[in-house]
């Protein structure tokens, strides 16, 4: 017989914010199977205790990077991440909205201008089939040494980065790490119209090199690794140009 | 309670000093900074310390008496220890910033911690002992 406790009581301290009104935390506390991911168990919290908490998800499987949020403190995609990995039975989970961005209510925030900048730097949240059929080939993305793949490279754009960047949260004109790992994946080489927007103050050289991008990034995008790599492709473009 | 984009600048700030719940990079980003402010306020108590030289002989050798007593060796130990932990991170950071051994980064910082630490060691010693 499995000694395991199937059942935890957790408490979550949930972040609650409506319109104009001060912000507060909510506790619920609730029977949870520690193997379920911390989204169930708001999701759980909205179908049985409270309709007027709002957040946001989709896709349950780390794919639309709906779900992103900061649980104790650390920039988290709720629907994988399990609650024994945040948590322990009798403990309390704290569930706060993304950082560094508006908030619109409760744990919902306001990613509009975050979308617009991914759109500017070519990064399009829809394509059109036929289009992404025939470019297909072209999305294949090197390592950088022009060796390996990278699997699941692509930004799902979870905005996770830009809430985890210490520079995004006293900087709102920072275009962020998701926007300039966006046109290092365009390519300055086939949009060359791109140097403008990331080699400026609140680009390219406005990062400050703490990397916490690339650690909460949950799609293996690597920001961090992709700004430094920008920063050395218009590095190296200016010091041609001195010798042409 | 969380701390998000509508609030103020300055509270904002403060989130650079923050080391919850953050990674290696933050560690080395947040001594960047400590580094860099201690060493501002010292270039400014460094230019009032050669203002004593305007009052005189005697005046600044009084202020020479006072600063070798060991709370001022030991800010003077301070002063040592930022300086190479800057320095040394102002490398890691110019070469990362070239796109040169990105993926090390934390290595970099665990091997300058090193020899900053040994290096304020070995200063600190001398210092003392002096
Ligand atoms: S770079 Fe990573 S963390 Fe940032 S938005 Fe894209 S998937 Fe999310
Ligand atoms: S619900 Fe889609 S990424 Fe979590």
């Amino acid at each position: 017989m499995s000694t395991t406790k199937t059942k935890w009581t957790v408490n979550l301290k949930v972040y609650r914010k409506k319109g104009q009104k001060a912000p507060y935390y909510d506790q619920f506390t609730m029977e949870v199977d520690p193997d379920e991911y911390v989204l169930d168990a708001i999701e759980r919290i909205w179908a049985f205790h409270d309709r007027s908490l709002t957040f946001r998800h989709a896709c349950h499987h780390s794919t639309c990077g709906a779900c992103g949020m900061l649980v104790n403190g650390v920039e988290k995609l709720t629907c994988i991440t399990y609650i024994r990995d945040v948590v322990e039975d009798g403990g309390t989970i704290v569930i706060d909205p993304l950082r560094n961005f508006p908030i619109i209510s409760d744990l919902v925030v306001d990613m509009s201008l975050f979308f617009d900048r991914m759109e500017m730097v070519g990064q399009r949240q829809v394509i059109p089939i036929a289009e992404e059929i025939v470019g297909s080939s072209q999305k294949a993305q090197s390592a950088g040494n022009g060796k390996e793949y990278l699997r699941l490279s692509d930004c799902i754009e979870c905005g996770m980065c830009i809430s985890a960047c210490p520079i995004a949260a006293t900087n709102p004109d920072y275009l962020g790490p998701a926007v300039l790992a966006g046109a290092q994946q365009s390519g300055l080489d086939k949009k060359p119209e791109l140097l403008q927007i990331v080699d400026q103050e609140n680009g390219l050289w406005r990062c400050h090199s703490a990397y916490e991008c690339t650690a909460v990034c949950p799609s293996n995008v690597d920001p961090a690794w992709r700004i430094m790599d920008l920063r050395r492709q218009v590095t190296s473009q200016r010091f041609k140009r001195l010798f042409r | 309670m969380s701390e998000h984009a509508d609030k103020s600048g300055i509270s904002q700030a403060f989130r650079w000093f923050d080391p919850r719940g953050r990674d290696v990079g933050t560690i080395a980003f947040i001594l960047n900074r400590i580094t860099a402010l201690g060493l501002t306020f010292y270039l400014f108590l460094h230019l009032i310390v050669l203002g004593q030289l305007a009052k005189g002989a005697e005046a600044y050798d009084g202020f020479l008496a006072t600063i070798r007593s060991p709370i001022f060796v030991f800010g003077e130990l301070l002063v040592v220890a930022a300086g190479l932990y800057h320095g040394l991170n102002g490398i890691r950071v110019g070469l990362t910033s070239f796109g040169i051994a990105v993926p090390q980064q934390k290595k970099l910082f665990y091997w300058l911690l090193a020899i900053a630490v040994l290096g304020s060691l070995i200063f600190g010693i001398r210092m003392f002992t002096a």
